[in-house]
């Protein structure tokens, strides 16, 4: 088990280090000039060589990426180019905001995903499972920003149950962790049917039945709780999907997360801000896998690290 | 050293020695507080950093400068200078202080303060986009190659007094003193923010902030101790950050926002000003900006004359106005109409696609040329980029669209590799009412370098002379010198470097408790509004 744990984490810092280097890289040959962004349109051939200097944007790409990550080893990482802050700073202002929300809405994708997806299974070829099915197709496929428009339209203009964004009460977070949720939703029912179904026709729940449990007991006790071990792997890469998915999400309910920062630092080409996030993402989508890869055989012992 | 006075702005304000004592808006209530919203976070409050049109409104409720406009208008006033004398050759600015002014942190402001204020601006260490705005400054030079610490131009003579050298004419210097880049800041304190001013900002302005939660809120308070007595009306300012336009505007409907500070969204436009009570309350006005196409001069076949004029007479800047919902007026020249110097009763080139066509067959292009159309992502720019593709196709110009993030667009245009770019969304909106701010960087020869803003690459050493001979004239607003910048601008529409396309009107929406003139919302430096001036009546 420790000699499991080590190969993973010095493999979890060489894909960190991979992903450092090939943004590094991207941003260094992105043909758009962080220092035009700096030096603004009025600025002089002068004030704009000056501050390229100042910020050793005129070495070559391997003595700025190796004084990045010598800093980063330090903890150090970078200023903002044109928010002149520390980076770590802006985004540990903001981290809690995003893992909150991941944290409601991968809450949220479960609770209705795996609902849908039992009811599915155990309504197998009934026109129940085809429409959950169908719902399913159209959550996943349906545009995260026209949904999040909708609820926020339709929960919090015309009935005013919840705030119109923002961030702050639980009432706030409802709504943006609903989208998250219903956007998500369909992987889990679909994966959660046939992980069902599968546990149905196996022997053990033909045994349980045989010793005269309940239906209910039957499905609560010895199918859920099998079939939904194949699903917890499944969130720790869906963590990967959803630090995609929350940028738009903050977006439209102005919650101020590390997808709005993100955002903000791409239009600009703000490269120290955009070095910081994606590192961050990076390090939660490795940590969740990491993560779903040690609980896995806890949950199921049939599953042996070695 | 003789009184010179420069405009008529600035008689009457020099006539009145406790001009501090302004007229005060006789309905305007104080107290009370608004809400203003924005989708991106605040990037700096730093003036001497700040330069983006979110900020700058901001930035200039937090400080002041030695000059000011009067509200609402183009029209210079003194600021924390209570009167100034210009030497008669033009070169020496005596600046005479106000006394009793307190920053934020309660010290009183003085000369030292606004040397100190101008050395750091225009220091290379502090990074200032706008250093270059005080190039005409004595000693700029040695400050801008690093050799100095000091800019030489600038001397305290009493704690009141303060006299600024020029190297060379400026008539744009009293602007100069109006930008933000010149606020004045007290030295201690940003030292004590330690490299942070931008988010610990302390200044002589009307407000001071009270709180700022990164990415959530700044709100702004009253500062009590503001040297224009009676000012500012409102105890706070709360700018909402994060906050997509499509969601400031329902809220907005619902009573929790007064002023949505990036617009009301395109796409919800005629909605609202088809809604008689929600059109009551948008504010329309004019805006110191042009949109344009650049034609790259140094690229064949646009480096051939006839062909950009052709080009100008293909463009139906009817239609393209449409796309944008009629937001803005279909525009003859580079200067925007409310610019000093604009050229009244010039047509520009007609809209003419037959005529077009046959001066595009006269030049050796009958049968067309294949370009590339350069344009920001955002809407509404790719559907304008495809309406001047159609408009080229018509004269058989195959332009393909290439449609890039605003800084590809930027290095794009910069390195000189394209031939057409639709400037929406990185068009020029004046730093300063004055026309010269539209011609050196986008125009002149100094911005045709590498990297410059002038995407056209046109450079026509004549204009540039006359340019530069209506810059070393003393008074910005002579007639004389007006008509020189007129001249100008009507030699670049000879040479047809830029499709001028459109100039956009700006619509500032507002609650229904929010008061003020008109004037205040729509205001040529603040934008969305000057937060000094405006009220709520409720």
């Amino acid at each position: 088990m420790a000699g499991y744990m080590l190969r993973r984490l010095v493999q979890a810092a060489l894909i960190l280090l991979g992903v450092s280097l090939i943004t590094f890289f991207l941003l260094y040959v992105l043909p758009a000039d962080p220092v035009r962004q700096i030096a603004g349109r009025s600025a002089t051939p002068q004030t704009v060589a000056n501050i390229r200097a100042q910020l050793g944007l005129d070495q070559p790409f391997i003595v700025q990426y190796g004084r990045y990550m010598a800093g980063l080893l330090q903890g150090d990482m970078g200023r903002s180019y044109l928010q002149k802050t520390d980076v770590a700073t802006l985004i540990a202002a903001r981290l809690p905001a995003s893992l909150l929300l991941m944290a409601a809405g991968i809450g949220a994708e479960l609770v209705i995903g795996l609902t849908m997806g039992v009811i599915a299974a155990l309504w197998r070829g009934r026109a129940v499972d085809s429409g959950l099915m169908m719902t399913s197709f159209v959550t996943v496929s349906a545009p995260q920003f026209v949904v999040a428009l909708l609820l926020l339209y339709l929960f919090a203009v015309k009935l005013g149950w919840f705030p119109i964004g923002g961030y702050g009460t639980p009432a706030h977070l409802v709504l943006p962790a609903l989208t998250l949720g219903i956007l998500g939703s369909g992987w889990y029912a679909r994966m959660m049917r046939s992980s069902m179904i599968e546990v149905l026709r196996a022997d053990f729940i033909r045994t349980a039945r045989a010793k005269g449990l309940t239906r209910r007991r039957v499905i609560l006790r010895h199918a859920m709780p099998n079939a939904i071990l194949p699903i917890i792997a499944m969130i720790g890469i869906d963590i990967g999907i959803f630090m995609g998915g929350i940028v738009i999400v903050e977006g439209v309910f102005g919650w101020p997360g590390i997808g709005q920062l993100a955002w903000q630092a791409i239009q600009r080409v703000d490269i120290p801000i955009i070095m910081g996030v994606t590192l961050v993402s990076a390090c939660a989508i490795v940590l969740g896998n990491l993560l779903a890869d040690l609980i896995t055989p806890l949950i199921n012992p049939r599953i042996r690290i070695r | 050293m003789k009184k010179l006075l420069t405009s008529t702005a600035l008689i009457a304000a020099m006539a009145m020695p406790a001009f501090a004592q302004e007229t005060l808006d006789p309905k305007a209530q104080s107290g009370g507080g608004i809400v203003v919203t924005y989708k991106d976070d605040v990037a700096t409050l730093d003036p001497a950093i700040g330069y983006d049109w979110q900020n700058w409104s901001m930035i200039k409720s937090l400080f002041d400068g030695l000059m000011d406009y009067a509200p609402g208008t183009t029209e210079l006033r003194p600021g924390l200078a209570e009167s100034y004398d210009v030497s008669e050759d033009g070169m020496t600015f005596t600046f005479h202080l106000r006394t009793g002014v307190k920053f934020h942190n309660g010290r009183e402001m003085t000369a030292d303060d606004v040397k100190y204020s101008l050395d750091r601006v225009t220091n290379p260490v502090t990074q200032s986009p706008g250093a270059g705005f005080f190039g005409a400054i004595a000693g700029y030079d040695a400050m801008a190659d690093g050799s100095t610490t000091s800019l030489g131009g600038v001397t305290v003579i009493d704690p009141a007094t303060v006299e600024i050298t020029l190297s060379r004419p400026d008539a744009t210097f009293l602007h100069v003193m109006a930008l933000n880049f010149a606020s004045i800041v007290p030295s201690e304190a940003v030292d004590a923010a330690n490299g942070d001013f931008g988010k610990m900002p302390v200044g002589t302005g009307a407000f001071k902030l009270d709180e700022w939660t990164i990415g959530q809120r700044l709100v702004f308070a009253k500062n009590p101790d503001y040297w224009r007595a009676g000012l500012p009306y409102l105890d706070t300012v709360t700018f909402e950050v994060g906050q997509e336009p499509i969601v400031a505007l329902l809220r907005l409907q619902n009573g929790e926002v007064d002023v949505p500070g990036d617009g009301i969204p395109p796409a919800k436009f005629q909605e609202v000003m088809g809604d008689p009570e929600q059109a009551a309350r948008v504010v329309e006005g004019g805006q110191l900006q042009t949109g344009y196409i650049t034609l790259n001069v140094t690229i064949p076949p646009l480096d051939n004359v006839d062909v950009r004029k052709a080009i100008n007479m293909a463009i139906n800047k009817d239609r393209i106005t449409q796309i944008i919902n009629g937001r803005a007026v279909p525009a003859t020249q580079p200067l925007p109409p409310s610019m000093p110097g604009y050229t009244e009763g010039y047509a520009g080139y007609a809209f003419d696609p037959e005529t077009a066509k046959q001066m595009l067959a006269d030049a050796g292009f009958a049968d067309g040329f294949e370009t590339e159309l350069f344009v920001m992502n955002t809407d509404p720019n790719p559907r304008i980029a495809q309406a001047i593709q159609q408009d080229l196709a018509s004269i058989g110009v195959s332009a393909s669209i290439q449609s890039l993030a605003q800084a590809n667009v930027i290095e794009a245009g910069g390195a000189g590799t394209a031939p057409m770019i639709w400037s929406g969304g990185m068009a020029w909106i004046a730093d300063f009412p004055d026309p010269s701010n539209f011609f050196g960087p986008i125009l002149g020869c100094a911005g045709a370098e590498e990297g410059g803003w002038n995407w056209s690459k046109f450079c026509v050493e004549e204009i540039d002379a006359e340019a530069t001979a209506a810059d070393s004239m003393l008074d910005p607003t002579a007639p004389e010198r007006l008509a020189m910048w007129s001249d100008v601008y009507m030699k670049v529409m000879e040479e047809a470097p830029w499709v001028p396309v459109f100039n956009e009107q700006r619509y500032t929406m507002k609650s229904a408790r929010m008061g003020g003139d008109d004037s205040l919302y729509v205001d040529p430096v603040s934008i969305p509004v000057n937060y000094d001036y405006v009220y709520v009546t409720e």
